[in-house]
């Protein structure tokens, strides 16, 4: 860091914004890889019906395919927002 | 005993050529017997970063369709005996590439008793990619330290764990390897490039090799030398050590700290 540079304001540290960003989006893309193709659909709907009653944040919808021995279990949650429940 | 190793991105413009040429030519230079194919079909390139395009005369296409026979299509590099190019179609279109002719190609590879194939994917989720992969014992996913590459690599990772023969036979995993190119250490320590570590976090499997962004690589590809064969280059050097550790060598990594500045530098900056 020379004279020159403390004239200078900071600059941002974006590769770790970069990182956390694609920690993100990638641990979302992993959970439906493999899954079926229908599943961000079915996540779309599902979310326009409970906004129906519940206004719930598009976040808040988290749909995941598991598998359980033999079987495949699609594992629905839905945060509600405080004091609506 | 044969090795396919596909050099694959998702994105393009990462260094899947370049790194195809090197690994290749590094193999070659080892002492095994090599043979890289362009899979690129439409848009030929491997030829001009191994400077042999103007001997191209039958190509991968040709033989998938009983044109030419291996032999013919086969381009000896200039440089080392046992290291052969086989060039992508410029005038075809994509859907030429049929999974019987390439699994026939590499088969006939292998009984003339190559050691490594390296295949040279197109970019993209296409055909020519899921091709170059398919057959595949090993991989080598050329990825950037940059958001877009990275997340592409992830896609093309979750490809290699399902839409290969090994995955589909279920004879055990492609083995996945990552090759950071284009990285710049005095942006790392700056914050403004993701480390080494912050990709493996991310994609959650381990570097194989680090290439550090240099003017050398440019010169190399302007001149049709693999930019391995650079003996003054670090981007050479750190190829070098790439191939060693596909080997199954331990080398320590090199080139991931920012050239120390000099004194003038360090009080005025820049």
């Amino acid at each position: 860091m020379g004279i020159l540079d403390f004239l200078k304001a900071r600059p941002k540290n974006t590769a770790n914004i970069a990182k956390e960003r694609l920690r993100i989006i990638v641990a979302q893309e992993r959970s439906t890889r493999g899954g079926p193709d229908y599943l961000p659909l079915l996540r779309s709907e599902l979310l326009a019906v409970i906004k129906k009653y519940v206004n719930v944040d598009p976040e808040a919808i988290q749909i995941n395919v598991e598998r359980d021995g033999d079987h495949e279990v699609l594992e629905l949650s839905v945060a509600l927002p405080e004091g609506k429940a | 005993m044969t090795e396919t190793i596909v050099v694959t991105s998702g994105k393009g413009g990462v260094g899947k050529t370049t790194t195809s040429a090197s690994i290749a030519t590094g193999l070659a230079q080892r002492g095994h017997k090599v043979a890289v194919i362009d899979f690129d079909v439409g848009l030929r390139n491997l030829d001009l970063i191994m400077g042999c395009e103007r001997r191209v005369v039958y190509d991968f296409v040709n033989v998938i369709h009983g044109e030419a026979a291996l032999r013919q299509a086969l381009i000896k590099d200039k440089r080392h005996e046992t290291l052969f190019v086989l060039a992508a179609s410029q005038t075809r279109d994509k859907d030429s590439l049929t999974q019987d002719g390439v699994e026939r190609v590499l088969e006939e590879l292998r009984q003339d008793g190559f050691d490594y194939i390296i295949c040279d994917s197109p970019a993209g989720i296409e055909k020519g990619a899921h091709l170059a992969m398919y057959y595949a014992d090993r991989a080598l996913v050329v990825v950037n330290p940059e958001v877009s590459s990275v997340r592409d690599s992830d896609r093309i990772l979750g490809l290699l764990a399902s839409k290969t023969r090994r995955a589909e036979r279920g004879d055990g995993a492609v083995q996945q390897h990552l090759l950071l190119t284009r990285y710049n250490p005095a942006r790392v320590e700056a914050g403004e490039m993701m480390s080494v570590k912050d990709v493996e976090e991310v994609l959650g499997i381990p570097v194989l090799g680090v290439i550090p962004e240099h003017e050398s690589v440019l010169a190399a590809s302007n001149q049709g030398v693999p930019v391995i064969l650079e003996e003054t280059s670090h981007a050479g050097h750190a190829y070098k050590d790439a191939v060693a550790r596909l080997l199954g060598e331990e080398r320590p990594m090199r080139f991931l700290d920012a050239p120390k500045k000099g004194f003038l530098k360090r009080v005025f900056g820049g």
